[in-house]
């Protein structure tokens, strides 16, 4: 069995490697796939939308269809997790507490309490392994803030420099990730909790489909921008350029709580106490 | 110097495809979930890079105009040479977030798995699987 499929798998890249002889040369100005499509977005995207970066103009208005669905697969890619993976977490029978400054960890059954001059200085801990980390705490705790700003710097300038939804959203829930990695995911999950990481990645999914369906409301077709004019207070250009910033707030919504619940999800397999 | 040119030309290529059959190796021949994954992982990254690697062009920069402060483009005219094809930039954009969604949905199921069978191995859940299915009837 294994034999047969190592002779298949070498068959069938001798084949692919010999068709590279057919295969544009690496460069090429006049490749087929950069000689039909491509020249009437490079030429008219200024004239039509009013954004620079021909990506962001592309992803959310010539194809916007594309991406509305790409991003409710990324939307139930999240649902899936959660319908699989999640459930109740069993009963702890100790919980760990431990002293930041001298490491001194205390064990206590669950149904008992630290008494409160002691719950002031002892912080609960995972019951795996969890080294005192100071270094890493303060390091993450300094640079997190700075990196949301960095994720909110490329949502929002993503009409003018590289970057839109997708990648800002992604860097957003690499902060949260980020946190619960340094802390612990109890942590995170008091910072966002699964109820809002859930529900904002409806809302995502929701703002993209309704700034579409404004534009029927508005008398013209299905994500033609152009329609919310008005709205907007601007002419019909500008108003697409608007039009693909607000499609593109609600993909990064969608994408930065879905990556922060797939986490939580994956992380704890679904029991959301103890995790990486 | 004919045969040079074409190795120079598309020696990429051949970087993806071995790439890619090695994404492919891992998924039809291992036998560890955990490594099938990786291997449709890699596969993944094989068919993006050839994406992108088609956009290329010798003169072309990023596909974002050259503008000269807000507004004033426009009266130049916009030479399709200087940039590259943004097509492949867009689709692979949304390859990779939804690339990345679908394998937290694989390595979910790899736990679910997991929970199941207490093992990742493939022969020993098939196994596990006919035992059940034998003694139940």
């Amino acid at each position: 069995m294994k034999t047969t499929g190592k002779i298949i798998i070498f068959l069938c890249m001798a084949v692919f490697l010999y068709q590279t002889s057919d295969f544009p040369k690496w460069g090429d100005e006049n490749s087929p796939a950069s000689l039909h499509l491509s020249p009437y977005y490079i030429l008219n995207t200024i004239k039509d939308t009013h954004v620079p970066n021909i990506v962001t103009s592309i992803l959310a208005d010539y194809r916007g269809f594309d991406t509305m669905f790409e991003t409710t697969v990324v939307f139930s890619a999240g649902l899936a997790c959660f319908f699989l993976l999640r459930r109740k977490s069993p009963k702890k029978k100790f919980k760990y507490y431990r002293h930041t400054p001298t490491g001194i960890t205390l064990k206590i059954e669950n149904n008992k309490k630290l008494s409160d001059e002691k719950s002031k200085v002892f912080r609960e801990i995972d019951s795996l392994w969890t080294p005192l980390d100071p270094i890493i705490k303060t390091t993450c705790r300094f640079i997190i803030p700075f990196i949301q700003i960095f994720a909110f710097y490329v949502l929002a300038h993503g009409h003018y420099s590289p970057g839109g939804g997708f990648q800002g959203g992604v860097i957003f829930a690499a902060t949260i990730i980020l946190f619960a990695v340094s802390r612990n995911l109890t942590a995170a999950i008091k910072w966002i909790s699964e109820k809002i990481a859930s529900l904002l990645s409806a809302v995502g999914v929701l703002i993209y489909v309704g700034t579409a369906a404004l534009c029927i409301i508005a008398g013209r077709l299905f994500l033609d921008y152009s329609a919310l004019a008005p709205i907007f207070g601007t002419d019909e250009i500008m108003a697409r350029s608007d039009g693909i910033f607000a499609v593109e707030i609600g993909v990064a919504i969608a994408v930065a709580t879905v990556m922060t619940w797939i986490y939580y999800n994956l992380s704890s397999s679904g029991q959301h106490d103890e995790g990486l | 110097m004919n045969i040079w040119n074409f190795i120079l030309s598309h020696f990429n290529y051949w970087a993806y495809i071995i790439l890619m059959f090695i994404g492919l190796y891992g998924m039809i021949i291992k036998n560890n979930l955990i490594k099938k994954i990786i291997g449709m992982s890699i596969f993944q990254s094989a068919i993006i890079l050839f994406y992108i690697s088609t956009a290329v062009k010798l003169k072309g920069g990023i596909p974002i105009l050259k503008t000269g402060g807000h507004g004033s483009f426009g009266h130049n005219p916009i030479n399709i040479a200087e940039y590259m094809n943004p097509i492949p930039h867009v689709l692979m954009l949304t390859a990779i977030v939804v690339s990345v969604a679908t394998l937290g949905v694989a390595l979910a199921l790899a736990i679910k798995i997991y929970r199941n069978y207490e093992t990742l191995e493939e022969d020993e859940i098939r196994e596990k699987i006919s035992t059940e299915y034998f003694s139940e009837n």
